[in-house]
């Protein structure tokens, strides 16, 4: 039991139980999983299916946030992909050519990976506050979005792009398996490798990694990239599910929430020590959370109160500090101790 | 003054003080001995509440006392200062004197009252620091005298100093000294500890000795020898330390008639080193002696890359190259092991083996991963070799002690099997054990054919396993020295102190 409690994957998986559980008093058909059509429908599929984009997004900014950085520019991202990806598609001759998808497909991806580039430059070369940097494209990111769709929200209506946010395959949401290979793939990329490694030393000591030959730099681009063709993808599932690009709207403050799932999930935002499951779980419970305001029918006005309650709930429960405090049960001697592992198995 | 009877605190898995007692008497400076692990940093945060003992007695002036926090123990008249300082450089030396307790009158703290006060404060330790100035203009030795001037201003029965000389050069140890003396004058009870036994026995009236959680004995320090000490310390009598012996003439000449594994000619840069020539012979030691500031770091630096030269050739292996990158540096198999170990050598994150094996995957990329069984055989290889203690390569590397963290760096750089390894005071900060083993294993790398470049503040070590020793003063090499009988520890510091005579 302790060696579970201290697994720290523990509390974001025990948080969202909790919350799936309190789904199923409040709406006792929550767990069913229907067969529609060969499509499987259900409320776990839902929150699957709409937390794609910010589960890929938060894994992206795990790799920076890994790194001791920040991108606060992949909402803009997200909206510049859906953008181009949208505005490529409805000049097409015909919307529902599978090769003019694709060509908006990879464009959309291609401009998110120089956009990645960018924020990796302006980070790693001229040495900008990763924040500063990118807050630089957050702003202006919009704009570019305005400026692809002439300040218009540019409605397309292509069957074979509408697959990517909103289609299935082998009776699953489309999206839902572009985020697990995308999750299985980045997991391989990771640990298979030695980047994970590398990655966690320039985030944990970026002097010390200067000192054993780490070229920092060539990671913190990488990371950058990375972080933003996750954005991208995302931004072609969100246009997609909607069937339209919004320069305005489309990933509003998800980089918010984005952060909140990795923090959630475990990673430091000093950087070092990231755990990708601990991501996952964590998107997962932001989405969970929002799926719940819905169904239990939270009046709308008060839907962001609940929320920030919720979320403020989440986090104490995670810090080893406050959970010491709380739950201290007859620890006549107990150290102080810097060690959070030590903490919890005493809690 | 203080009494402490049977104190004994018990981790998870380690008894860390056994029934221990421990006395303070007032106007004395007493020294907490023991080698890492003994149990000093446990007694000095039971004293200072950080810790609260599992069971014994705490009595300040024949009164006991319930320390449970460290806000008690300074009500109580207990100061600490610790190694790193706690205090704000970008506030001035009176803010910092008075933070939390700035005399205060209508309309906020007053300013000119607060000033004066700390002149006058600082005046009676005689110490001359402008109290308006920020703390930031000051250096590290002064930040802590101006802590423990703040320490002795709120509560001055007992002051307790944790490793207060790890980083301060001769003058300002010297300095240190004469303000812990005046204290000790005005019937302070100062507790002190600290790595450096010439320390020790230069300041101390009294010592109390721990060994693996107990009390040892508690001694007078002058009826106590320095062989006496180690070996109450260590619990044997220590002659690993004599064993070694500088190397005789004949090697030495025949190990300098070697190809040099690295030439530097007029390697220099500007605020850093002067340009100086060094060569470095494989399986030759050179010692760099030089006090702290001296310029040591900065050539290590230069030739290890970590810093650009704006002067001067470096060859390496026989071919010349500017090392512009630490990367380019390791490729040609050089390495160093930097002096400030938690900054700039471990990542506190990692585990050990993840530690360990840093250099050589970097070295490798990212693309190339040691395998899993490769890495486990290597990290246990080193692991052993070195006694890494406890010998787990999955705990955090934070969790273990100044020698194993340095234990821990050294087999980060032999794992890629350097032909030239640099040291930046490998020694500091780790226990007297720990000490003669880093020393053994350098003579034994060097007899294997490596080149070392060995940095240390003590004299008597870079003597005891250097071939040749370069002299540094005021960010220049003033001298190189073949270690032969005549060159003692006197005469080096008369060569920093006055030059060579020529």
């Amino acid at each position: 039991m302790k060696a579970l409690t201290k697994h720290r994957l523990f509390w974001p998986a025990a948080i969202l139980v909790v919350m799936l559980l309190a789904n199923v008093i409040v709406t006792p058909t929550f767990f069913r999983i229907e067969l529609k059509n060969g499509h499987l429908y259900g409320s776990l599929i839902d929150i699957m299916l709409y937390g794609a984009p910010l589960i890929l997004i938060a894994l992206g900014m795990t790799m920076v946030i890994a790194t001791g950085g920040i991108d606060l520019s992949v909402g803009a991202t997200v909206a510049i992909s859906g953008a181009l990806a949208c505005s490529i598609i409805a000049e097409q001759p015909d919307q529902e050519a599978v090769g003019g998808v694709l060509t908006a497909v990879a464009f959309a991806l291609g401009l998110s990976l120089v956009l990645g580039l960018w924020n990796g430059l302006l980070v790693a070369r001229i040495g900008i506050q990763p924040i500063v940097a990118t807050l630089i494209l957050m702003v202006a990111g919009r704009g570019v979005a305005q400026l692809i769709t002439d300040g218009q929200i540019i409605t397309i209506n292509s069957e074979p792009y509408e697959l990517i946010g909103g289609g299935y395959l082998f009776g699953f949401p489309f999206a839902v398996l572009v985020v697990a290979v995308v999750v299985a793939g980045t997991a391989v990329l990771i640990r298979r490798t030695a980047l994970g490694l590398l990655l966690e030393a320039v985030g944990g000591n970026a002097e010390a990694s200067r000192l054993v030959g780490i070229r920092a730099r060539r990671l913190l681009v990488l990371a950058y990239v990375f972080c933003a063709f996750c954005a991208g993808i995302a931004g072609l599932m969100i246009s997609s599910n909607i069937r339209a690009a919004d320069g305005n709207n489309a990933g509003l403050w998800i980089e918010l929430d984005a952060i909140l799932a990795v923090v959630i999930g475990g990673t430091s935002l000093m950087g070092g020590r990231f755990s990708l499951a601990g991501t996952v779980l964590g998107a997962l419970i932001i989405q969970t959370l929002s799926t719940t305001i819905y169904t239990t029918g939270v009046p709308p006005q008060v839907t962001l109160v609940f929320k920030a309650l919720v979320v403020t709930a989440v986090c104490l429960i995670q810090s080893p500090a406050f959970r010491a405090k709380v739950f201290r049960r007859r620890r006549p001697t107990g150290p102080a101790s810097p060690a959070p592992a030590e903490a919890e198995v005493a809690a | 003054m203080l009494q402490m009877t049977g104190i004994t605190k018990v981790f998870p898995g380690v008894r860390a003080l056994d029934g221990v007692d421990f006395r303070l008497l007032p106007g004395e400076v007493h020294a907490l001995m023991g080698e890492n692990g003994a149990g000093k940093s446990t007694l000095i945060k039971v004293l200072t509440g950080v810790h609260t003992a599992d069971s014994g007695e705490v009595r300040l002036g024949g009164v006991p006392v319930a320390i449970g926090s460290p806000k008690q123990a300074q009500e109580a008249g207990i100061s600490t200062v610790y190694q790193e300082v706690n205090l704000c450089p970008n506030l001035s030396v009176a803010e910092n004197v008075f933070i939390g307790r700035e005399p205060r009158g209508l309309g906020g703290i007053r300013w000119r009252e607060m000033r004066r006060r700390a002149g006058e404060l600082l005046a009676r330790f005689q110490l001359d620091i402008d109290p308006a100035a920020p703390l930031a203009s000051y250096s590290l030795a002064v930040r802590q005298l101006v802590a423990i001037v703040r320490a002795v201003d709120i509560s001055a029965k007992v002051l307790v100093l944790d490793e207060p000389t790890s980083s301060l050069d001769r003058d300002e140890v010297a300095r240190l000294f004469a303000l812990m003396r005046r204290l000790r004058d005005e019937g302070v009870a100062v507790l002190f500890v600290s790595h450096f036994l010439e320390q020790v026995f230069e300041i101390s009236d009294r010592m109390t000795v721990l060994r693996n959680g107990r009390l040892v004995g508690e001694y007078a320090t002058a009826e106590l020898s320095r062989v006496e000490l180690v070996g109450h310390m260590t619990g044997r009598v220590l002659r690993t330390l004599e064993e070694l012996h500088a190397p005789r003439e004949d090697v030495r000449e025949e190990i300098a008639s070697r190809e040099p594994v690295l030439a530097a000619r007029g390697l220099g840069r500007k605020g850093g080193i002067a340009p100086f020539d060094l060569e470095v012979h494989p399986g030759e030691v050179v010692g760099f002696a030089g006090l702290l500031g001296s310029g040591r770091t900065e050539a290590a630096r230069l030739m290890f890359g970590a810093d650009a030269a704006d002067n001067g050739t470096l060859e390496v292996g026989g071919s010349s190259s500017a090392l512009r990158t630490p990367g380019a540096a390791i490729g040609r198999g050089v390495a160093f092991c930097p002096e400030d170990r938690k900054t700039e050598g471990l990542v506190e994150d990692l585990t050990v083996g993840e530690n360990i094996v840093l250099a050589l995957q970097a070295s490798r990329g990212w693309l190339r991963p040691l395998s899993a069984s490769r890495r486990a055989e290597l990290v246990g290889q080193y692991i052993k070799a070195l006694s890494i203690n406890p010998p787990d390569p999955d705990i955090p590397v934070r969790n273990l002690s100044g020698g194993n963290q340095q234990k821990v760096l050294l087999a980060r750089w032999l794992i890629t099997q350097p032909r030239l390894l640099i040291l930046d005071e490998p020694t500091r900060g780790v226990d007297v054990g720990a000490k003669a083993e880093i020393q053994k294993l350098v003579v034994s790398l060097a007899g294997d054919g490596m080149g070392v470049v060995f940095i240390s503040a003590e004299l008597e070590e870079v003597l005891r396993i250097s071939h040749k020793i370069e002299v540094l003063r005021d960010r220049e090499v003033i001298a190189e020295l073949a270690n032969e009988s005549d060159v003692t520890p006197e005469r080096l510091l008369e060569i920093i102190a006055n030059g060579v005579a020529r």
